[in-house]
């Protein structure tokens, strides 16, 4: 009988793991929570929309389609089993393989794996900022996919703040399509972000593209920012209040703010499937500990940014050496992971770059005003949650349970991180010592009618 | 008071109706729930928590801040559900939900 191999995620990681496996003979299933297959950085809009690759993807253009038509290929001839608007929910492992519980179109299902490839991906690293609850505040990556898959602009006049790569391409990328892009506000001061140049050198291509990007983004974009304050009315945001690289308070009127400080891993999916994680000090988070082919458990293997935080190029070849790992773990024949692992290498050193030229602003985050809202989803202070820290010590999970950060809908996901950094500081504490939140199933929320259904 | 989401391309796309807050609406085919409510209007629900407003926040399925109501009781997650011609949306929770 041939392996029955489940890959999560159909972004280009999952993509390039698909191919493996069926370049080999196999037939995966490919669990996808979008409509069409590409992920996030690819996404395609719905059917019946005609703006170009060129226009949707920019220099990206020929890989994203390539990735797209590859896939399509591979389902129209029935050599994989693609489950589009589906999650993986949960997850149950055995010596021989497992199973997993999902969510899709048709209610609650199964789906039995003898090895399971998750390529769940990554969403934007976002830190609070005094205001940032309010209805018209998004994440860049938001921001993006509003343009790219829907044709829309978050607002009429739009602040963009954070630091990473994609504030760059997202502030770019909306300038051209016509949005008005008030400010765009990189927390990274100009010396740091040139202190990454040494390793950012491994891809001077991607680096000399986005230095080309920035300037012409002119005088809208601002390095070395602090973000004080978004100024919102019921409506909405007003303006963001920020202080410029030489300390001189500024005030930028606006009617929607995305922010992201580059990306965290989505890693729900493979902790239920029971990987370990050790704290990255590059990426400031926890990430999976795997192999460098992305084994990370006997038959568990990962994939893409969900993985390492190397964008879509990095995703693309990881996804390939997990699927080549899979192979070659089965006893089948498989291609030489070595001249993939080398690009990686390569990749891995640019990302470093990236991470140091563009860090997450843990100073900042100490420094939030009690005020804060640190938990979005049931409105939690920064304050709330340092008391919470005075009481039941310097433990993640156990500032959850009495603050409740990290309870609510987003199980973490956008506050995890920051919680972690404000609950290490108050107690005088390293952020690795705080531990981190133990994912819970399920991953996503599935209305309890789908399951009663059942 | 008007949308709060622009639409900057591909707006020649045939017109979906629907409803929300039980008044008529319109939208474009392709449109997600997310995108015909807010440039139908500025809201998608109330916060549980706390007296202001949602909208949506990583419009990926992350961060499921986009759950809204149906006229029937259901619900569903805005940024990830596509609009279909009848949907009857509400951005408060029906007033014969127990």
């Amino acid at each position: 009988m041939t392996a029955r191999v489940v890959i999560v995620g159909a972004g280009p990681a999952g993509i390039r793991a698909a191919e493996a496996l069926v370049g080999a003979g196999l037939h995966p299933v490919v669990l996808d929570e979008g409509e069409r297959a590409g992920g996030q950085i690819y996404r395609r809009p719905p059917a019946g929309f005609t703006r170009s690759p060129a226009k949707l993807y920019g220099s990206e253009a020929g890989r994203a389609v390539a990735l797209h038509r590859l896939f399509d290929r591979m389902a129209a001839d029935g050599r994989l089993t693609h489950r589009p608007r589906t999650s993986a929910i949960a997850v149950r492992t055995n010596t021989a393989g497992g199973t997993l519980q999902l969510h899709g179109p048709d209610g609650v299902g199964e789906v039995g794996f003898d090895r399971l490839i998750v390529a769940t991906g990554a969403s934007d690293r976002v830190l609070p900022v005094l205001g940032w609850e309010a209805p018209g505040v998004y994440s860049l990556g938001a921001a993006q996919i509003a343009l790219k898959a829907q044709g829309v602009a978050l607002g009429r006049r739009i602040v963009l703040a954070g630091s990473g790569p994609l504030l760059t391409l997202v502030a770019s990328q909306l300038v051209k399509a016509g949005a008005e892009v008030a400010a765009v506000l990189d927390t990274s001061p100009l010396a740091t972000q040139l202190s990454g140049l040494r390793e950012m050198a491994a891809r001077p291509g991607l680096t000399a593209r986005g230095a080309a990007m920035r300037l012409r983004l002119g005088r809208r974009y601002h390095a070395g920012a602090t973000l004080d304050e978004i100024v919102a009315s019921p409506e909405g945001p007003v303006a963001m209040l920020w202080r410029d690289a030489k300390g001189r308070p500024q005030r930028t009127t606006c009617d929607a703010v995305a922010l992201g400080w580059h990306l965290r891993a989505e890693t729900h999916l493979a902790e239920l499937a029971g990987c370990g994680f050790d704290y990255s000090d590059t990426w400031a988070q926890w990430l999976p500990r795997a192999d460098p082919q992305g084994r990370a458990e006997d038959r568990l293997y990962l994939a893409g940014d969900g993985l390492r935080l190397l964008g879509a190029d990095g995703a693309e070849l990881s996804g390939r050496l997990a699927g080549l790992a899979c192979l070659a773990d089965l006893g089948l024949p498989a291609a030489d992971p070595a001249p993939d692992l080398k690009r990686l290498a390569r990749m891995l050193r640019f990302a470093r770059g990236l991470a140091h030229a563009f860090p997450w602003p843990a100073a900042a985050l100490r420094a939030l005003p009690d005020a804060t809202c640190l938990c979005r989803c049931e409105a939690i202070t920064a304050g709330a949650l340092r008391e919470a820290a005075d009481y039941g010590g310097a433990e993640a999970n156990r500032a959850k349970s009495l603050s409740r950060v990290g309870m609510g809908r987003c199980q973490g996901r956008y506050c995890a991180l920051a919680a972690a950094e404000i609950v290490a500081s108050h107690a005088g504490t390293a952020v690795p010592e705080v531990g981190r939140l133990r994912a819970q199933a399920p991953v996503r929320p599935c209305p309890i009618g789908a399951a009663a259904q059942d | 008071m008007s949308a709060r989401l622009v639409r900057l391309a591909e707006a020649d796309r045939p017109l979906l109706a629907f409803r929300l807050d039980g008044r008529a609406a319109t939208a474009l085919d392709g449109d997600t729930v997310l995108t015909a409510m807010l440039t139908a209007g500025r809201d998608l629900r109330q916060a549980e928590f706390g007296s202001g407003t949602r909208a949506g926040f990583c419009l990926m399925g992350a961060c499921q801040d986009c759950w809204v109501w149906t006229e029937g009781g259901g619900r569903l997650r805005a940024c990830s559900t596509p609009l279909v011609e009848g949907m009857a949306l509400l951005t408060r929770a029906p007033d014969t939900w127990p």
